[in-house]
């Protein structure tokens, strides 16, 4: 059924009809309206899900931790600060391979204090051994987080779903939506192997694991990203025969017979596809690559995909404070290595803080690589949109 | 309560775990386990001493359902798995009751724990928490807490000569709890197991947070021989430095008063860490401590005999 | 679904394995020795021992130590109030 809906709203129905058994969370910009709605659910009988108001983002992510650990289907919503605050949860609960799904649309980190929409508290998370998922628009918010749920449990790791900060999370679209029969069939009931609610077989979660088991309970559990790969497939293919609409680790736009592109994450994709379209008319073979799968991060696939290609641009909405560009050309950087005959790549840092992108920004991306096809000399870092 | 009954339980809690030979907490949660009898009970214990000793990969000490989450979140997590199992229940798709108890230090309870301590409290959580209290930050070296008392020396508030010991009293974890309008918080101690096993079967009767706050002498942190634990324990008691008392739903009561007051010196003599304390040239510092602990003494003395007056006051039916 | 991994999310699913550690290795040379004839089974000892190392029979009296885990700490031998149990040298 088609619905206008903002990306939270999105988020927030998916949540409801993925059957939560517990629902938790704390109010943080741009994603307060994601527990607000689902309150209403919970107060007009629209969800049986028990709902907690945790007293801070840490608490929540704590109670996630229980309420999975006893075989309940965990959610909850965050962004930036909040999910900052959660951190130290974050790595024990995907230590302790536990399924909790986040809904998230990606927000500046501070300080100074940024409401905003960048990419800085989605790329802060890429150590913690969680799934992670970007989405462009409303659509894909819906979409991601029901595979969301149904990836999570099967590979028994914790997943976040992410978009742009208020580009998407407040932004009105067309989404077309799944009946609640549909996705309650889809995502099944969470059947975990071990529940600590279980009297009869009593188990011990969280011990202290000393240097003689650690690396090997560290081991499992990176094993168990990468057999991630296979699931997230197989429920992109089986989301696909209920919806019609196929998902996979990146979108492809005139990326084919491409001598330049750029790889971006998020709404910039969308907002490219107009440059691109004009490009192409002129005879400049111009594409794009707008990522849809952060973790697991689809190096193999990513490699085959731009190896033909003579220039490329990343683009970053967040920055690493490395001196090296930012976290999205740091990975797509490593996994063209292995090439022998790489494509040349820069980096160029946009969007901070909400800082809005344009066509006009974009196109001059597109110049500068077309100079570097060329082989004229081009920085290889740099800012986007900057004042000064 | 007849120990024998209790005695012929199979133990949730077993030998061979690694605290301290004669460490005060072993014996709460020993106590504690064999309070909850036929229950069905899961553990939520915060990073600390019973946490490391009583779960060194691959060996386990706990034959119930055990968790553990980090040192803040007792609490918290305690929470998540309760309304998982409400929800759960509610469904349809368990059919157990099944009790929660967390088991956490003062450590993380007094101070990075306070807020996860106060969320749940004031959700109303239906958990039984017990701060097992050793007075300090014994697992990671004795380290200074919230509940650590005036003049005490600890590795972060050594006695020297420009400071003695804390300078600053300790926080009122069980007051704290009160002030969230929870239906049962006590103090307790081990050495009055009676006591203290009574207060966990009401703390997991009844419906709604509950909190007892119990004395864990610790021998390496406090300084005293492997052997002292109860006699410590009993002592803080005697001499008033650890009252045993209970509130339900707002009814105050000392569960149990000294026949004979015993003088501080008694408790805080076999204890290194009153070593300093105890020196002649520091008998100021000693009064200090003294006044406090025979003050709050007096104070809940009052309360009680307050209580009993209103009581009185409402059997006679005033109009 | 989760795969059968002994260092699967480094859960315990063997309760009570402790037992498999035997801490009589901590005592220092002195060990608790129970006087029968002088023991009134108040189980004092029994409810104050941290390790749980107190023997029980059937019907819940004290039945000596066990010495497997038996720290040595003492509190058995300083709580009871029949000095049924003393500290002697191994």
């Amino acid at each position: 059924m088609q619905q206008a809906l903002t990306g939270n709203e999105a988020m927030a129905l998916a949540m409801k009809q993925s059957n939560p058994d517990v629902v938790t969370g704390f109010p943080i910009t741009p994603v307060s309206d994601i527990l607000q709605i689902f309150s209403k659910y919970i107060s007009d009988g629209k969800s049986d899900a028990e709902f907690v108001p945790a007293e801070s983002e840490h608490s929540v992510a704590s109670i996630c931790f229980g309420a999975s650990a006893a075989g309940a289907r965990a959610f909850t919503c965050s962004a930036s600060q909040g999910l900052e605050l959660m951190h130290e949860i974050l790595h024990i609960i995907s230590g302790t391979r536990l399924p909790v799904v986040v809904a998230s649309s990606s927000r500046a980190l501070s300080g100074p204090i940024n409401v905003h929409g960048d990419h800085s508290d989605f790329m802060g998370m890429r150590g913690t051994s969680w799934i992670q998922l970007f989405s462009e628009n409303a659509q894909e918010s819906y979409d991601n987080f029901i595979q969301a749920v149904k990836i999570a449990e099967t590979a028994m790791l914790p997943a976040i779903v992410s978009s742009d900060g208020f580009f998407t999370s407040h932004n009105l679209e067309r989404v077309e939506t799944l009946g609640d029969k549909n996705v309650s069939d889809f995502v099944g009931v969470y059947s975990p192997k071990y529940n600590i609610l279980n009297t009869n077989k009593p188990i011990t979660i969280g011990p202290l694991s000393l240097p003689d088991s650690f690396m090997e309970i560290k081991k499992s559990q990176s094993e168990a990203m990468i057999e991630s790969k296979k699931i997230i497939s197989k429920v992109a293919q089986k989301f696909k025969s209920i919806s019609g609409r196929e998902y996979n680790w990146f979108k492809e736009y005139k990326l084919q017979g491409a001598e330049i592109a750029i790889v971006v994450m998020g709404s910039t994709a969308e907002s490219a596809i107009p440059v691109v379209d004009v490009l192409r008319k002129k005879g400049i073979k111009a594409g794009i690559l707008s990522l849809r799968v952060f973790r697991p991060f689809p190096a193999d696939e990513l490699m085959a995909a731009l190896k033909n290609l003579n220039s490329i641009a990343v683009l970053d909405r967040s920055d690493a404070f490395s001196g090296q560009g930012g976290p999205l050309f740091e990975e797509v950087k490593s996994s063209l290595y292995r090439l022998n005959k790489k494509p040349k790549i820069i980096n160029r840092t946009f969007g901070l803080g909400g800082r809005e992108i344009d066509e006009e920004m974009i196109g001059r991306v597109f110049e500068e690589l077309q100079k570097l096809v060329k082989g004229k000399k081009i920085d290889e870092f740099g800012y986007m949109g900057l004042k000064i | 309560m007849d120990l024998h009954e209790l005695a012929k339980q199979k133990p949730k809690f077993e030998s061979g775990h690694r605290l301290c030979a004669g460490c005060g907490a072993g014996i709460v949660a020993h106590q504690t386990m064999l309070a909850c009898e036929n229950r069905n009970v899961v553990v939520i214990n915060a990073t600390g001493c019973i946490e490391v000793t009583t779960t060194v990969f691959p060996y386990t000490a706990w034959k119930v359902p055990w968790i553990h989450c980090a040192l803040e979140n007792a609490a918290a997590t305690a929470s998540g798995i309760e309304m998982a199992y409400k929800s759960l229940k509610r469904k349809g798709r368990i059919k157990k009751d099944i009790k929660f108890i967390v088991l956490a230090g003062d450590g993380g309870t007094y101070d990075i724990g306070l807020q996860s301590l106060s969320g749940m409290l004031e959700r109303g959580h239906n958990v039984l928490y017990i701060c097992y209290n050793n007075e300090a930050y014994m697992n990671t070296g004795y380290q200074r807490s919230g509940a650590t008392p005036l003049h005490t020396e600890t590795t972060t508030r050594p006695w020297g000569k420009k400071i003695h010991g804390k300078p600053v009293r300790q926080k009122n974890l069980t007051a704290i709890a009160e002030a969230h309008n929870i239906p049962y918080v006590a103090q307790a101690a081990t050495a009055f197991d009676n006591d203290y096993i009574e207060k966990v079967r009401l703390g997991l009767a009844v419906k709604g947070p509950t909190l007892i706050n119990v004395i864990s002498p610790c021998r390496l942190g406090w300084g005293h021989p492997a052997n002292m634990a109860y006699e410590i324990s009993r002592l803080s008691v005697e001499t008033c430095f650890w009252p045993l008392y209970e509130i339900r739903n707002g009814r105050f009561r000392i569960t149990y008063r000294p026949k004979k007051i015993e003088p501080l010196e008694n408790f805080l003599k076999f204890q290194k860490r009153f070593d300093h304390l105890m020196m002649p040239e520091n008998e100021k510092d000693l009064d200090e401590l003294k006044i406090i602990v025979e003050e709050e003494w007096n104070a809940l003395v009052r309360r009680e005999n307050c209580n009993r007056v209103c009581t009185r006051i409402v059997d006679t039916k005033i109009e | 679904m989760a795969k059968k991994d002994k260092y699967f999310g480094g859960i315990i699913s063997d309760p009570g394995s402790t037992l498999k550690y035997k801490t009589y290795v901590w005592r220092d040379g002195i060990k608790p020795v129970w006087d029968k004839e002088k023991c009134k089974n108040c189980m004092k000892c029994f409810i104050n021992c941290p390790d749980n190392a107190i023997k029980v029979d059937k019907n819940g009296n004290m039945a000596g130590h066990k010495y497997d885990y038996c720290k040595g700490c003492g509190i058995c031998a300083q709580v009871c109030p029949f000095n049924a149990i003393t500290m002697r040298k191994e």
